[in-house]
């Protein structure tokens, strides 16, 4: 369906780059245009009525023209500035690696609408400033699940025969579970305990509200981060940049841990 | 875009290509510039040209506060009229131009080059803040006001600098965020109106 001239939608700012002297452009998340591009006029300046309603991480209505190139922003309204995570160091850390992921695993002007109540809802729990590791463990499943990578946990993905109650392996390039007899066919696999298995099936397969009642100790937790970034890596041949920033930021609380012990 | 505009000379359109990269100045100004300096007289073009040369080749950042400066340190760090306890942090040297415009600060800067942002892989490591921690081992310093932009990126460096100098006994301030003057309170966004409401100031 081609857009009409002027039009609305709700979106997520997902990324920002400055554009000439006090424009930008923007990449929003929107509910049934996918992801989409546009410019957005003046926001650099101190006096732009649009800057705070178009700003990173915020959830707004806009509105927009259609152009030769890209479409400008018009006018936006604020629905949700998601100020609680703004206001933590740590929170919009996490938020912008969900928005980094939403960025590299999309392509324009393809609608998916889950994805869009997933990235809502992420931005949404994150704000609330608990569960954070887990919160990001179900945004990374659910993800994949959306954009078609979603990982073989249920059987060995080589020879489908379920899996033991032992130690088994991921492997990013078979897309899934290996079993002891069949990890030696891939070279980079990843060992992945009883119990990280349980957890992100269980993950991959609930809602947030069953998901949220669930307690990673800090081990697992760790366990299943590397498990999961390695396989965003494998996905996106690349590092995921702002997580190197969660990095910094994680070293940074130890640090100051140990100098209060 | 580029319709409608043939130079007649391979210096000339050279000129127009360099001129057209310039913020602000677009294929048609570039052409017009271009125009305007091959009729001006010839010392006009060449003090232009000099002025260009020598912001490059005179100019460096001070050694102390990472201001650009022609001689260092610069004439801010050098002076005994400027309060020497308190540092304001910003993230570029024209944003230094615009506070000292106000004549209301008179303490020292401090330039970081930049803001943490994540997505574009600019870590704390990527602006000098490293330069900034080793000010405040002295000791002589009781404030540090940080004056990053008022937009994401900003408000991060600026949580980052507070979590990194506070536990020094440092005082730690942060810019007034509200409404911007001359605008009007409809256009709001939530942050800022919540900013500028916690900010609100007995009158
Ligand atoms: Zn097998
Ligand atoms: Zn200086």
């Amino acid at each position: 369906m081609s857009k009409p001239r002027n039009y609305q939608t709700e979106a997520i700012i997902i990324k920002k780059i400055k554009l000439g002297e006090a424009d930008r452009i923007l990449t929003l998340y929107t509910p049934h245009l996918g992801k989409i591009q546009a410019v957005a006029k003046g926001v650099r300046r101190p006096r732009s009525k649009m800057a705070g309603h178009l700003e990173l991480l915020t959830h707004s209505q806009v509105s927009l023209a259609r152009g030769r190139n890209l479409d400008t922003v018009t006018g936006s309204q604020t629905i949700n500035s998601f100020l609680p995570l703004k206001s933590d160091l740590q929170l919009t850390a996490y938020a912008l690696y969900a928005v980094e992921l939403i960025d590299q695993f999309t392509v324009d002007n393809v609608e998916n609408y889950p994805l869009f109540q997933l990235l809502r809802e992420t931005m949404h729990n994150l704000c609330q400033g608990n569960n954070n590791e887990l919160i990001l463990r179900y945004f990374e499943l659910h993800l994949l699940n959306q954009v078609g990578y979603r990982p073989q946990l249920q059987q060995c993905v080589s020879c489908h025969s379920p899996l033991e109650a032992i130690t088994n392996s991921f492997s990013p390039r078979a897309g899934g579970m290996l079993c002891p007899s069949c990890r030696q066919s891939q070279i980079l696999t990843y060992p992945l305990s009883v119990n990280g298995l349980k957890v992100l099936r269980f993950l991959q397969n609930s809602d947030y509200n069953t998901s949220s009642q669930l307690k990673m100790n800090p081990e697992l937790s760790q366990e299943l981060e590397g498990v999961m970034r390695n396989y965003l890596k494998y996905l996106l041949e690349r590092e995921v940049k702002s997580a190197v920033w969660l990095d910094t930021l994680r070293g940074q609380i130890k640090q100051t841990a140990l100098l209060q012990d | 875009m580029n319709q409608g505009l043939i130079p007649t000379t391979e210096s000339v359109y050279k000129l127009i290509q360099e001129l057209n990269k310039l913020p602000g100045i677009g294929p048609k100004s570039a052409q017009r510039l271009a125009y305007y300096l091959l009729r001006a007289p010839g010392e006009q073009a060449k003090l232009l040209a000099d002025a260009i040369i020598s912001i490059k080749q005179k100019t460096k950042l001070c050694s102390i506060c990472s201001n650009v400066t022609d001689s260092d340190p610069c004439s801010i760090c050098r002076s005994d009229q400027r309060d020497q306890t308190k540092i304001c942090v910003v993230e570029q040297p024209q944003d230094i131009l615009a506070l000292e415009h106000t004549r209301i600060y008179n303490g020292l800067y401090h330039v970081l080059h930049g803001a943490i942002s994540p997505t574009e892989g600019v870590g704390a490591d990527d602006i000098r803040i490293k330069e900034l921690m080793n000010r405040l081992q002295g000791g002589s310093i009781d404030e540090v006001i940080l004056a990053t932009n008022p937009n994401l990126e900003g408000e991060q460096t600026a949580l980052y600098l507070n979590k990194l100098i506070s536990p020094l006994g440092i005082r730690v301030t942060r810019l007034a965020r509200g409404l911007p003057f001359g605008t009007e309170l409809e256009y709001a966004d939530d942050v800022t109106l919540t900013r500028a409401i916690e900010g609100r100031q007995e009158f």
